[in-house]
């Protein structure tokens, strides 16, 4: 787990949308295997970290990005073929988005879109996905639904599904429990620390007891400022090395 | 005191509030009542006709359209309905494809200046009267229709398809516009998450989710196309005959009805039959938007 070249690095990362400045010149590494845990505040620039990666953020007109964002140590802003560069990365959004079609359509989307054509291919992958997400049992007769017709919690596993339906090796969740039961969120985490001896996750979260259950490592962040970035232990421990991380995690602020 | 004047406060604002109420639902009920009168008056000058001696039979099943004929008057419609129809039809193959992909460009992959440029061209594209386009048809598309395809006439079906092609684009551009507007950024933000191209997520993702709205578009460019008069009048030919090509002259039931409505004497047969042509463009317009209410709802309850 340590020792190797970082599986994703910011270097030096800043971000403005407009005249506002969303991340201040933040350095992060997220190393092979690894769960990376990032916590901070509300508008801390948790989502903007993730959205920079896999260049959603340019989607959004006044972003203007500064810095280097670096996968197995090439450039994703240099990235040779953008499709190509987000297929390696999954991504879920807190609030989930079934897309308008089926079940089956919305695990198969991507792999389609890669190139998929087999059904047998298609049917393990979209079975697989779904079991990883917790979600085959409860959907595996009615893979025909429209996905957008499923509740909060089943649509956030289903987008759990997709993120994971290209094969990606860095898992990106942002507060993927929002919308979900604890019991499910367990489930789910199970899955994350499993999947974690393959790929690297990192792990957007509201819940401080979540990074601290999940994450070898993390990192707080503040008003677009990383505070800084540690094993979780020492994090949550009795003395993290920023004063404002300890308000944090004990529940003084934010 | 202060009581008393409070409550007269009151009862103003409720006044108020109930003669705004009133005026906005006068406003609401005024659509329907004209719509009601426009039918009732169409039907009233037809109905004498309609309902006592026309032979509906050879109304909607003869081609023989002669209505001045001093022996013997024949109001075969089955030409002009044929010549709205063919017109209507083509102009719709040329103009979906252009507007809905209009619609997609100018949605999706334009930005900025490009994307507010076409917009502002594009509705005034929809500000040309339809004069103009007739205009247009006979000076500019006849003879360029004449030497491409060598033929002797260039007003017909093909001229006035044409002509309204480009008359409903605009119509399909700023609906089927405002459809893929309406399809939540988070879909494109989601499927392009997942390595899909632009345009895999345009026609994957926001077309099946815009597809009610894409259908408005398309049935409101089909209305604009059935109901034109006046450049389909100038562009067409003016030949009752049912078409078997696009370079065959035709005319329309509406440029019929511009035509000759002028001429005739009021409350005669062919006044009268001028009315029930009216009153078939008017049910031929009520099912098409029947049928795309129809076809929204089943859409929506999938």
């Amino acid at each position: 787990m340590v020792s190797e070249r970082p599986k994703v690095q910011f270097e030096t990362l800043t971000v403005h949308f407009g005249e506002h400045i969303a991340l201040k010149d933040v350095t992060l590494d997220l190393r092979p295997n690894e769960i990376l845990g990032i916590i901070g505040p509300a508008g801390s620039g948790k989502t903007t970290l993730l959205r920079a990666l896999n260049r959603t953020l340019e989607l959004t007109r006044d972003a203007r990005i500064e810095g280097k964002v670096q996968l197995d140590g090439e450039d994703v802003y240099r990235a040779p073929s953008l499709p190509a560069l987000r297929r390696r990365i999954g991504m879920v959004a807190p609030l989930p988005v079934g897309l308008p079609m089926s079940i089956y359509d919305n695990v198969a989307f991507a792999p389609r879109m890669a190139g998929v054509r087999s059904k047998t291919t298609l049917d393990g992958l979209v079975e697989t996905c779904l079991v990883q997400a917790a979600l085959w049992d409860e959907v595996k007769d009615r893979l025909a639904d429209l996905g957008t017709k499923l509740s909060g919690g089943q649509q956030q596993r289903l987008t759990i599904a997709r993120a994971l339906s290209h094969e990606p090796e860095v898992l990106c969740l942002d507060e993927f429990s929002i919308a979900i039961d604890p019991v499910t969120t367990m489930r789910i985490e199970e899955v994350l620390k499993e999947l974690s001896r393959r790929i690297s996750i990192l792990l957007v979260t509201n819940l401080v007891q979540q990074a601290r259950r999940l994450a070898h490592r993390t990192a707080f962040l503040l008003m677009g400022e990383l505070v800084e970035v540690g094993p979780t232990e020492g994090l949550f421990g009795r003395n993290p090395s920023d004063s404002r991380t300890f308000d944090y995690v004990h529940g003084m602020f934010g | 005191m202060a009581k008393g004047w409070s409550k007269t406060r009151a009862q103003v604002e409720r006044a108020k509030e109930r003669v705004i109420e009133l005026a906005i639902a006068a406003c609401g009920i005024s659509a329907v009542v004209f719509v009601f009168a426009i039918i009732y008056f169409v039907f009233r000058e037809a109905a004498p006709l309609l309902f006592g001696g026309l032979d509906i039979g050879q109304f909607l099943g003869s081609p023989e359209w002669y209505p001045d004929s001093v022996s013997n008057k024949r109001y075969g419609a089955l030409a002009l309905i044929a010549g709205t129809l063919s017109v209507t039809v083509l102009a719709m193959a040329i103009a979906v494809p252009f507007g809905l992909g209009a619609a997609i460009y100018v949605s999706e992959f334009s930005h900025g200046r490009t994307k507010e440029a076409l917009k502002v061209v594009i509705e005034l594209l929809a500000g040309v009267p339809s004069v103009v386009w007739g205009f247009i048809g006979l000076v500019v598309i006849n003879p360029i229709i004449i030497d491409v395809f060598n033929t002797a006439v260039g007003l017909n079906v093909l001229n006035g398809a044409f002509l309204l092609g480009l008359m409903s684009v605009p119509i399909m551009v700023s609906i089927g516009e405002d459809a893929l507007k309406a399809v939540p950024d988070t879909y494109r933000e989601a499927a392009e998450a997942m390595g899909a191209t632009k345009w895999q997520v345009t026609w994957r993702v926001l077309l099946p989710a815009a597809r009610n709205g894409l259908l408005a578009a398309v049935l409101l460019g089909v209305g604009r196309a059935v109901g034109e008069t006046m450049a389909v009048l100038m562009a067409t030919g003016h030949a009752v005959h049912i078409p078997t090509s696009p370079l065959d002259s035709v005319r329309t039931m509406t440029a019929t009805i511009a035509a000759e409505l002028g001429e005739t004497a009021k409350g005669s047969d062919h006044y009268r039959i001028l009315f029930v042509l009216g009153a078939l463009l008017f049910a031929i317009t009520f099912v098409v938007n029947l049928v795309a209410d129809v076809a929204i709802r089943g859409v929506r309850k999938r």
